[in-house]
């Protein structure tokens, strides 16, 4: 029954996606040796020369490094208070008792979320951009002073950090209310009889129901903490705001990509792994043990 | 269940809240499909909110007229095609093999691919690989090094191992070897996974932008996003000069702005509710395993 003669084709199955693995996932993770050697364009990576910890010293010596380091921190800071956004949501959605309403508003509050942030980024300008923005020309048209939003750089953080509410709370709500889903409904009824408000039911029996899922999925921004997107500040910044503005993955672009200094970029963007891998590890330790249950 | 008066108004509190908010995500959307069909002076002198004023098609005729904007979309959309049936095709193989339950050697492939999830080598090294082998400038740029998303493949291979072994087992007795098993059995019972599968997969490369802006230099070969964030970006070079009188490039009308926007969103809005409970299970199914 186990013999190879009904196994082969399983085996013929896995050649191009083992191939795919190897080639566009493996030899990158080889590439990253290019964050040790002083990368020749005309040698290539194997025949450039190896300077050990040069790079990593040369980028820990430059400001724009740690500049593109503290706005990561300080951007995923600020999407971090934001959490508690799509469990509020979640909560209010899951009281909802008329029920197209409920099935209408998921649809409108999902609908962000495959929005691309290159759309995102140019409604942002069409409706906050100071002179020509619409939310500004109805603030001119009442007498008031145009606001920054996007050139400001305070405002322009806060900005980033709403616009990243509307692209993702919404969908964010999913994850929380299929927890909702299983908590036992004899806890309500008991909560019932026993004369509990509404309140008191969502903060006793619903909270509590979905506290595991709050744990992991808090812990698991936590570790993402170093990682940031690409796209997101990319398509939100403009000249004004760079010094908040540029990230590390953005970085990363500007100094690899744009002038082609492989070496510091890469060595920059494996900096970021590496710190990311740790934390994500922390957070899976962590959520093992509050959780007595992993991340992964 | 008698519902005093207070129980009602917070019913009507929650209401409103949960109103608020999916206004809060509808209406930007709206506004901008507004701009896109009213005049230039309307926009101008702010006018315009919810529905449009002085309707016209100006905007849309510029988008149609604009041969660059046209090639984007039949090259993104050509992309989105040929991408969802190669990763569909890919993923579907190993997902199927890896959810064999008598498969050796499954379990070492298995965590092979799982690593891969944990630890990003970054945006230079995969550059360089991309450049290394030609593929700077090509469409194939956009496609071979997604080919397969780990997630998915997770949550295909969790749903193709449900299907009962006795049933792979009296196939196989009916002399039914694995390809024709997997076409003939699982693909039809796993029908709503595939949907899954290829929804995001074609709403991945539709949204296609970072990608493009790291390998594709040849505007002939701009996917939508791309050549959409260029108008962006003029729009904005315009708004930080409009003030001083001062232009260095041609400024794009803000109708037509709106409407290129439109252009790229409306495709995704129409499509969107119908498939809702596709993409939802598939993030349902993600979070279990992944």
């Amino acid at each position: 029954m186990n013999s190879l003669r009904r196994q082969w084709p399983l085996y013929v199955l896995m050649i191009l996606p083992m191939t795919f693995f190897i080639i566009f996932k493996y030899i990158p993770m080889a590439g990253v040796m290019v964050a040790f050697k002083d990368y020749n364009m005309f040698q290539g990576i194997w025949a450039s020369e190896w300077v050990g910890l040069d790079v990593f010293r040369e980028v820990f010596s430059m400001p724009q490094f740690y500049r593109a380091l503290r706005n990561t921190l300080m951007l995923n800071f600020f999407s971090l208070l934001t959490f508690p956004i799509p469990i509020i949501l979640a909560i209010l959605l899951n009281e909802l008792r008329i029920h197209w309403y409920k099935r209408v508003s998921q649809t409108l509050l999902y609908l962000p979320h495959f929005i691309s942030w290159v759309i995102v980024g140019g409604m942002a300008i069409r409706l906050l951009a100071t002179h020509t923005g619409s939310v500004n020309q109805f603030i001119k048209n009442l007498g008031g002073n145009p606001i920054p939003f996007l050139e400001n750089e305070f405002l322009w953080i806060l900005t980033y950090t709403g616009a990243g509410v509307w692209h993702y709370a919404g969908w964010g709500t999913i994850l929380y209310l299929a927890a909702l889903t299983t908590i036992n409904k004899e806890l309500y009824e008991a909560a019932d009889v026993d004369g509990a408000s509404r309140l008191r039911k969502i903060w006793h029996v619903t909270l509590p129901g979905i506290k595991p899922t709050i744990i992991v999925l808090f812990i698991l921004q936590i570790g993402r903490m170093a990682e940031i997107s690409f796209e997101q500040p990319y398509a939100l910044r403009n000249e004004l705001v760079m010094d908040v503005a540029q990230v590390i993955s953005t970085y990363v672009y500007t100094v690899g990509i744009q002038s082609a200094q492989f070496s510091i970029a890469t060595a920059v963007g494996l900096f970021q792994s590496v710190v990311g891998l740790i934390l994500l590890l922390t957070a899976e330790f962590l959520s093992r043990k509050i959780n007595n249950q992993g991340i992964f | 269940m008698i519902r005093n008066p207070g129980e009602k108004v917070i019913d009507a509190i929650i209401i409103v809240l949960v109103g608020i908010f999916a206004l809060f995500c509808v209406l930007p959307m709206i506004h901008i499909f507004a701009l896109s069909f009213s005049g230039n002076r309307a926009i101008m002198s702010g006018e315009v909110f919810l529905l449009p004023v002085d309707f016209t098609l100006q905007s849309y005729e510029a988008v149609f007229n604009d041969a660059s904007m046209i090639r984007s979309l039949v090259f993104t959309v050509i992309l989105v095609v040929v991408y969802t049936l190669i990763a569909l095709t890919m993923t579907t193989m190993a997902a199927y093999a890896l959810s064999r339950r008598h498969f050796r050697g499954k379990n070492i492939m298995f965590g092979l691919i799982i690593a891969t999830m944990f630890f990003n080598p970054g945006i230079i090294p995969n550059y360089l690989l991309i450049k290394g082998l030609h593929l700077l400038d090509s469409p194939w740029a956009l496609i071979l090094p997604i080919m397969i998303n780990a997630f998915l493949l997770i949550i295909m291979k969790t749903s193709f191992s449900q299907i009962p072994t006795e049933l792979e087992d009296s196939a196989w007795m009916d002399g039914c070897g694995h390809f024709r098993f997997l076409l003939k059995i699982v693909l039809p019972l796993q029908l709503p996974i595939l949907a899954t599968i290829a929804l995001y997969s074609a709403v991945d490369r539709w949204n296609v932008f970072q990608d493009a802006l790291f390998y594709i230099n040849d505007r002939d070969k701009y996917p939508l996003q791309l050549k959409l964030y260029q108008i962006v970006i003029n729009s904005q070079v315009n708004d930080a000069t409009a003030q001083e009188g001062f232009n260095a490039s041609t400024p794009i009308p803000q109708g037509i702005q709106s409407a290129s926007i439109m252009f790229a969103t409306i495709p995704i809005i129409l499509v969107y509710p119908w498939l809702q409970k596709y993409f939802i299970s598939g993030m349902l199914q993600g979070a279990v395993k992944g």
